[in-house]
């Protein structure tokens, strides 16, 4: 009902729904009813909106664009109104979407006219159309500085919110200085000050450091007693921002907000006249000063925080008096102030009363008619839920709640009550709500799936008293939903599983029971193999259960499954192998089948190999420590709850979040097979053995982890391999400051590089090129980040078999930079040529500087910053010979190639160069800045790095300090 | 919690906007995009639904008069009745401003429209809320030549 039109106000006329004005739209043109119109420009927009086809109005833009610029190009000097209405189209024009690339000067010029009409069509212009061209931003802001300085106030106002609708840093510099005067002038007019004050809270928001309150603080703050409602209603928005920012210096502002309010809320519904809104007082000001207390913690003040007790008591007893008008309007004004104070009395958690009341109140809203009271309710419950005070009472309603989740038509409420009774589960009522959540999960929006899943998943395991419960719902998780059941669902079920002996044999039982139906789900496919292979033995000795018939159950699903769940249940039959020898012949006649050994998938062909040899050559003692239960996992956050959180994110507003909302479900933190940590060189017995997620995943052919180590020397043909022999890290140097080039060559092999970066990633092509006429056997090539180096870099490569002879060879590595990292990992290649065994390390060119984003400034904040980076940890300084040329240019492609941006006139001595970028991590972004020193004379360098991260500043310097 | 506007849209049901009005830097690419994902979002919406939209990491305050949507997007912890009203609010100064506003007088006077909104709305704060004093204020601006 809250969306059709409002009902009319008794003495004002309705917004009309224009189709019951059939006259204004038959009409092509409606009559222009004061003199302040353009006829010019309303026959232009009934011509446009006459045409009838894309084309036509292209064509009739075209025209208009040629006869505009004809007027002024024109010898006759055109009139104000004329340019007003040029200017005017070619603004209309720019809405409609097409580019105008010309029109600015003649706004500027609007900008000096002395008529409000032209100058406000001017100002509309520049605002809409901000253009970066200097030369006019010049123009602009000395425009802006006369009507600022006019005390004409409707001057005033248009410059001023011009200043507030472009906020850009030039006009900051220009006049963040002169706005504060005038909004704390005494003879300045309320309007103006109105716009003042916000005015200067767009320069803070855009530039922070321009804006310099000092000095006029308390007189802004006193504005919360300006006699004007409109002029606090400005103020406290920029007091609000400033006290976020500045908390100490403005806390005064928290006496002055309660007894403001306190005013507000005890005064009848007509006191304030104009500010009265549907027969509730200043709602939004009543909303914006419980917002602004929202910043500071409650008043230690005693009589300040009686009083403003008083006020929350009196707001959540007008929720309870019978409404003064029917209309929306009045209930929704009202609520807004009630749902603002509940905020209020959420954010104190001090007042157990005012908790309490709030709650009871909600819950009357919980049934409500109106649908926007019930999701807010649901909402500002959810919150409540986590207070100590409000706990049980928010738990009282869990009927209702659940009612709504059935009933509710709108999706984002059925989302609120989910989310509530999520908020509220306690062991107490877990089974209750996990229940009807899975009972809920059946008939889901599809959109909210996902989450539900992982919402279930984390209170099954929170509240989990018996682990058979937990383990039940997890497996009716992925029955109902499982395509919504994420990686980290059901690897965490395995982790719990494999970590407590007491469910173990439970599981076995359940997830065999689970198997039997004829249609289910890969998920469970996924469970099912893995708990098998691991305690398969449990169940065993039920003759339904037989070994045979585990394997038998299992292999009926593998031609159903994908590449990476077939990888696993290969992994779970050679753990059968060892867990029950009698299996083996039949296991083995499935490893050796066509369809595996010679499968054109090369996961599955080499596991099917791998497996079947070792199955054959190993002892039993052999084959039991490789294939040995899995040791428990460590006991961490669960991976689930981190990517709930993650789903929900941190409410983050910029706009590079805004695209991060719609990420993907879970892509990256896939186990098996697809860019699994076993994938290149050897299968570890275990599929999914990183079930925390590949962030801890072993390097990439690292051969020194546990069993994976144990199979390289089973398969080693020549016995333990001879260790490398040193790193070779003569090329490494040469890619810091670029990315293309020879990294190694010998008389054999060729290694050349091409990479390419954005942000943190990075995509490395190494071209592998055999010199010889022979083919290489058994060539690998394998990328290790040693030691924790792993947790800074990923690197995924793939690798292929053969190198022909005179062939290239070519492997991506695909690249992401977690956190900033100083060493390299390191690339080994291992063939056979000719018999002997050829293994090479070679340190990978990969280096911090790789993924630099270049920052543009100019000397004013290049020196600031530079001031600001002055901790002596932040800083790393070399002064070294020159080892090679000290030519200008070479420098500069030196510099430029090292990914920062260079920096012109900035440094006062030309001879210096000075350099600034962002490294871009996913972890963080590390701000740099660069200066090199050239003495030609002395052969020297001295060399300056600062960062916000000591160990980036180091790092970089290390590295540059063997360019030059 | 920066109690902010990130943009005022004014769309009719066909998706034509009526009024893009900007408080955060966004690229024409961009501000297309927005524009028509606000329309798909909306406009799926009836009468049972809430006047509330979570959209991305922002939420849409919305309310539909007669074929137009008048939607604002807000923080997501922002008041949505604060806003809701304030759409409202709004709407009943363009009614009187316009003596019965419909989507043409939009159309024609779109620069007005933009005069409105910036005595209201402000660098995405609410600038003022009194009818009374916004209507005298733009029928002197009106007067002015």
């Amino acid at each position: 009902p809250s969306n059709a039109a409002p009902p009319p106000r008794p003495g004002r006329r309705r917004p009309q729904r224009p189709q019951r004005r059939p006259s204004r739209r038959s009409i092509k043109m409606p009559a222009v009813s004061k003199g302040d119109g353009m006829r010019g420009l309303a026959v232009f927009i009934s011509d446009i909106r006459n045409c009838k086809s894309k084309e036509a109005e292209i064509k009739r833009i075209n025209k208009e664009l040629a006869n505009i610029r004809s007027k002024f190009k024109g010898d006759k000097a055109l009139d104000g109104y004329s340019k007003k209405k040029y200017v005017c189209k070619l603004l209309f024009i720019f809405l409609l979407g097409h580019d105008i690339d010309f029109g600015h000067m003649e706004a500027v010029n609007l900008l000096s006219s002395n008529k409000y009409t032209e100058k406000q069509i001017g100002y509309l212009f520049i605002s809409v159309l901000v253009n970066s061209n200097s030369e006019l931003i010049r123009l602009i802001n000395n425009a802006i500085k006369n009507d600022l300085a006019s005390r004409n106030p409707t001057f005033m106002c248009l410059a001023l919110h011009c200043i507030a609708n472009v906020g850009s840093r030039e006009m900051a510099e220009a006049f963040a200085g002169e706005i504060p005067r005038i909004l704390v002038a005494g003879d300045t007019m309320d309007s103006v000050k109105q716009s003042a004050a916000l005015c200067l809270l767009r320069l803070y928001k855009t530039s922070p450091d321009l804006v310099l309150m000092g000095e006029w603080t308390s007189r802004v703050v006193h504005l919360l007693n300006d006699q004007h409602m409109g002029v606090v209603t400005a103020a406290i928005s920029l007091i609000t921002c400033l006290s976020q920012k500045n908390p100490d210096e403005f806390k005064t502002c928290v006496s002055l907000a309660v007894s403001r309010l306190s005013r507000i809320v005890s005064s009848a519904s007509t006191d304030l006249q104009d500010y009265t809104y549907y027969f509730v007082p200043a709602p939004w000001l009543s909303c914006k000063l419980l917002r602004l207390l929202q910043c500071y913690p409650p008043p230690e003040d005693g009589a300040v925080k009686g009083r403003l007790v008083e006020c929350l008591e009196t707001i959540l007893n007008k929720a309870q008096e019978p409404p003064k008008s029917k209309k929306v309007q009045h209930s929704n004004a009202k609520n807004a102030i009630l749902f603002e104070a509940i905020s209020l009395i959420i954010h104190y958690d001090s007042e157990p009363n005012l908790l309490v009341r709030a709650c009871n109140q909600l819950g009357q809203f919980l049934q409500h008619r109106e649908t926007n009271l019930r999701y807010l309710a649901l909402e500002s419950m959810c919150t409540l839920a986590s207070s100590e005070f409000s706990h049980e009472a928010v738990k009282t309603h869990i009927e209702t709640v659940i009612n709504a989740l059935k009933t509710e038509r709108d999706v984002s409420v059925r989302q609120r009550a989910a989310d509530l009774l999520y908020a509220m589960c306690d062991r107490s009522n877990a089974k209750q709500i996990v229940a009807e959540m899975l009972s809920y999960l059946e008939t889901a929006d599809y959109s909210i799936r996902e989450e539900m899943v992982l919402k279930v998943a984390i209170l099954a395991e929170k509240y989990a008293v018996d682990y058979s419960w937990y383990v039940d719902t997890i497996l009716n998780l992925i029955r109902i939903a499982g395509d919504y059941v994420s990686e980290e669902v059901w690897y965490r079920v395995i982790q719990i599983v494999i970590n407590r002996d007491d469910v173990q044999g439970y599981a076995a039982k359940t997830v065999f029971e689970a198997l039997q139906a004829p249609a289910c789900h890969e998920n469970m496919v996924k469970v099912g193999g893995y708990i098998l292979g691991e305690f398969g033995n449990l169940i065993a000795g039920d003759p339904r259960s037989s070994p045979l018939v585990q394997f038998n159950l299992l292999h009926s699903k593998f031609h159903l499954c994908s590449v990476p769940t077939r990888a696993l249940l290969l992994s779970a039959y050679i753990k059968f192998i060892n867990l029950f020898p009698e299996t083996k012949a039949t296991i083995q006649e499935v490893l050796r089948c066509d369809s595996q050994i010679r499968n054109s998938d090369v996961e599955l062909q080499q596991r099917a190999v791998e497996y079947l040899k070792l199955s054959s050559i190993a002892s039993t003692d052999v084959l039991a420590t490789v294939l040995e239960e899995m040791p428990p996992f460590p006991e961490r956050e669960s991976s689930i709850l981190a990517k709930l959180k993650k789903k929900k994110g941190p409410g983050a507003v910029s706009v590079s979040d805004l695209d991060e909302g719609k990420r993907d479900g879970g892509g990256e933190l896939n186990g098996a097979g697809e860019r699994g940590p076993e994938s290149s060189v050897v299968s570890t017995p275990s599929p999914s053995a990183d079930l925390l997620g590949l962030r801890s995943a072993p390097p990439v052919g690292s051969a020194a982890q546990g069993a994976g180590s144990l199979l390289v020397d089973v398969f080693s043909e020549a016995g333990p391999l001879a260790p490398a022999s040193g790193v070779n890290d003569d090329g490494f140097l040469r890619f810091v400051c670029k990315n293309n080039g020879v990294l190694f060559e010998n008389q054999l092999l060729q290694i050349g590089i091409k990479s390419e970066y954005r942000q943190n990633l990075g995509r490395m092509y190494l071209f592998y090129g055999n010199k010889t006429s022979v083919q290489f056997v058994n060539f690998t090539s394998t990328v290790s980040c040693p030691g924790d180096l792993q947790s800074h870099i990923l690197c995924t490569p793939p690798v292929d078999p053969l190198v022909e002879g005179g062939a290239q060879l070519q492997q991506v590595l695909n690249i992401e930079c977690l956190s900033d990292f100083s060493d390299a990992p390191l690339l080994n290649i291992r063939f056979r040529y000719g018999g002997a065994l050829q293994n090479l390390t070679l340190k990978l060119p990969l280096t911090i500087n790789k993924f630099f984003q270049p920052t543009e400034m100019g000397s004013q904040d290049f020196f600031q910053r530079w001031k600001q980076l002055s901790l002596p940890q932040q800083e790393a300084q070399k002064i070294f010979k020159a080892n090679h040329s000290m030519d200008k240019e070479v420098l500069k492609a030196k510099l430029l190639g090292l990914g920062m941006a260079l920096l012109e006139n900035v440094d006062p001595n030309p001879e210096n160069f000075v350099c600034a970028g962002v490294v871009q991590t996913k972890a963080q972004q590390v701000g740099c800045l660069l200066r090199l020193e050239p003495n030609i004379q002395a052969q020297m360098y001295r060399l300056t790095l600062r960062s916000s991260k000591d160990t980036v500043s180091k790092r970089l310097c290390d590295l540059l300090a063997e360019q030059f | 919690t920066v109690w902010e506007i990130r943009f005022i849209l004014i769309q009719n049901r066909a998706g034509k906007t009526r009024l893009a009005k900007w408080y955060m830097q966004f690229d024409d690419d961009e501000k297309q995009k927005l524009i028509e994902e606000v329309h798909a979002v909306v406009t799926v919406r009836d009468a049972k639904h809430t006047n509330f939209v979570e959209f991305r990491n922002f939420k849409i305050i919305y309310r539909r008069y007669a074929g137009l949507y008048f939607c604002i997007c807000v923080d997501v912890t922002d008041n949505n009745l604060a806003y809701l009203e304030g759409i409202h609010n709004f709407v009943e100064v363009l009614n009187e401003y316009f003596h019965n506003v419909c989507e043409l007088d939009l159309v024609f006077n779109f620069y007005k429209v933009y005069t409105v909104v910036d005595e209201m709305f402000l660098a995405g704060e609410i600038r003022e809320t009194s009818q009374t004093k916004v209507l005298k204020q733009l029928l002197m601006l009106q007067s002015l030549e």
